[in-house]
């Protein structure tokens, strides 16, 4: 009885009882990550932003004045190049699936889409951290080789988290840019350019001054590595990401999930 | 088993595939023919839910393509075989996609291999590849998950006459397994050797469904022609038989061709051809069938 059923089995491979549980939410955000990192630009846009935040460790060491040679202020100038230029990686992340018309593939795998969505994020969240740990090796590395002196390892330890929120925000702000916009040159264009048009907008215009507290990233969000925040300061950091961040990822995610891939 | 339940598409006004129904059994190769823009691509992504059906169903092993657990394990999906990114190597767009599905590792290099993609083929980014190399590497995909089902989007467009002839090959052998194959096609005589059934769809319409017997069946059968039409036409109605007018003042006979030349002799009208209109009447029959609709069409465009 057995045997038979062992043979019928063997006999039609298509009836077999095959592994058919949904991938979890793990196996999507590291599938996720080697997407990041497994294409060409996904291998040099990484080593541009490893070798620029070594430039400007190298810089702000070498040069300047001593006082500046704290290891606090060394790690806080290697996360601002690397909280530009990072999310990019997570701008082409989306914007591949639709320039690339890899989507056609992802979908199909993966029919949910507000799961491939999610697993983008997470896989952009861990990008940041492993991006964090390399701003604080490099920026270790240099305060080492820096002129030295007393209190420069003295760093507020609330910093950590704040970069992490920092860099973790930027890349989100990245992924939220490449989902809004859909392709790869719009979308980097206007991730590293409207911001900017706004901040240069709000510090010329008077009427703006009042508003640019709450919604200029380059006031609001760099303090974030420099000094603890206030609770004024968060409101303001909070208000900003809302508009940068948030307002595109939410019109992205609608996008995402009504586009007609083909 | 793949349903497709009155699957219709309109995009603004524009009505791009009208209740489209079909079903391919477990075990066949169903062909999926119709020219360039009929509805092709629109219904097999509607099929694998990639597309929202404006209204209409379909499901594909017994239900909606988007509550299949881990698709990739039961259907294999090939909508367009250029749709992958240039910058990623042939072995890591496979890699990327099963360890999303859970297969083994090693299963890329026997996909690869099977399809003729190993060995540095396999190294080189799919940005290099020809489009021969890249529908190789489209049905290896497709095949990855070991699926009880596959569905093929032009997948022999690119491919040389080997390669066709291989790919026949392997989607005859995955059907007489007991795999259900759909495969769209804009040319009959590449699916026309391999498909059981043909699903022909011309303006979003299905004009014609069945084997290549059943759809020739019921038609004309003889071609016959002569430089006497009219005294060909009479002895033909005298003999009760049906017929329609051809190309070229031939007519197409709902008879055998044993039959019609006694009628000629009786009548004694001379022939200049008499032959079965089978032969290569597939093609002739599909390119009625849908030169009918892009007719439609060109009316539509000229009012």
């Amino acid at each position: 009885m057995s045997a038979v059923a062992t043979i019928e089995r063997e006999a039609t491979p298509r009836a077999r009882v095959r592994d058919d549980r949904r991938p979890g939410m793990a196996r999507l955000t590291r599938v996720e990550l080697r997407k990041m990192f497994d294409t060409r630009s996904g291998f040099w846009l990484p080593i541009g932003v490893a070798l620029v935040t070594v430039a400007t460790v190298l810089t702000t060491v070498l040069t300047g004045h001593a006082e500046n040679h704290t290891f606090s202020h060394v790690f806080g100038n290697a996360l601002i190049p690397t909280a530009i230029l990072l999310p990019l990686i997570g701008v082409l992340l989306v914007t591949g699936e639709f320039s690339q018309r890899t989507a056609l593939t992802t979908f199909a795998l993966v029919p949910s889409r507000a799961r491939v969505m999610w697993a983008k994020l997470g896989a952009s969240v861990v990008c940041s951290v492993a991006a964090l740990a390399l701003c604080l090796a490099v920026a270790a590395a240099g305060t080492a080789l820096g002129s030295g002196g007393p209190g420069v390892w003295t760093v507020h330890a609330v910093l950590l988290p704040q970069a992490f929120v920092y860099l973790a925000t930027a890349m989100i702000t990245g992924v939220a840019f490449g989902a809004a916009l859909l392709v790869s040159a719009p979308a980097i264009v206007m991730y590293l350019l409207l911001p900017t048009i706004w901040s240069a907008l709000a510090n010329n215009i008077h009427g703006l001054h009042g508003v640019a507290n709450w919604l200029d990233a380059s006031q609001s969000l760099a303090p974030m590595i420099r000094h603890s925040l206030s609770a004024t300061s968060w409101a303001h950091a909070a208000a900003t990401l809302a508009v940068w961040t948030v307002l595109p990822l939410a019109i992205g995610w609608w996008r995402v999930m009504r586009r007609d891939v083909g | 088993m793949i349903e497709s339940h009155s699957l219709t598409k309109r995009y603004g006004g524009r009505t791009a595939v009208q209740d489209v129904s079909f079903t391919c059994e477990t075990g066949t190769v169903t062909g999926f023919l119709g020219p360039n823009g009929a509805g092709k691509s629109t219904t097999l992504k509607m099929l694998c839910g990639l597309t929202p059906a404006s209204s209409g169903s379909a499901t594909v092993l017994g239900s909606p393509f988007a509550n299949l657990t881990n698709p990739g394990r039961r259907v294999g999906v090939l909508i367009d075989a250029s749709a992958q990114h240039a910058g990623r190597t042939g072995r890591e767009t496979l890699a990327v996609s099963a360890s999303l599905l859970g297969v083994r590792p090693a299963r890329v290099d026997e996909m690869l291999e099977l399809v003729g993609l190993d060995g540095s083929a396999g190294d080189k980014r799919v940005g290099h590849y020809s489009l021969g190399m890249r529908q190789r590497l489209g049905i290896a995909h497709a095949l990855l998950g070991d699926p009880e089902a596959l569905i093929l989007d032009e997948p022999a467009n690119g491919l040389d006459p080997e390669g066709m002839r291989w790919m026949r090959g392997l989607l005859g052998d995955f059907a007489a397994r007991g795999g259900t194959v759909l495969l769209s096609s804009h040319l009959l005589h590449e699916v026309e050797a391999i498909a059981d059934r043909l699903v022909i769809i011309a303006d979003g319409r299905i004009v014609g469904e069945g084997t290549a017997d059943e759809l020739l069946g019921g038609g004309a059968k003889t071609l016959v022609r002569a430089r006497d039409v009219h005294g060909l036409r009479l002895a033909l109605r005298e003999a009760d038989v049906d017929f329609i007018d051809g190309q070229d003042g031939g007519l197409l006979v709902n008879a055998s061709a044993d039959d019609v030349g006694d009628v000629a002799l009786c009548s004694q009208v001379a022939l200049s051809e008499l032959r079965n209109a089978h032969d290569g009447s597939l093609e002739q029959l599909f390119f009625s069938l849908t030169s009918t609709g892009s007719d439609d069409l060109s009316q539509e465009v000229a009012r």
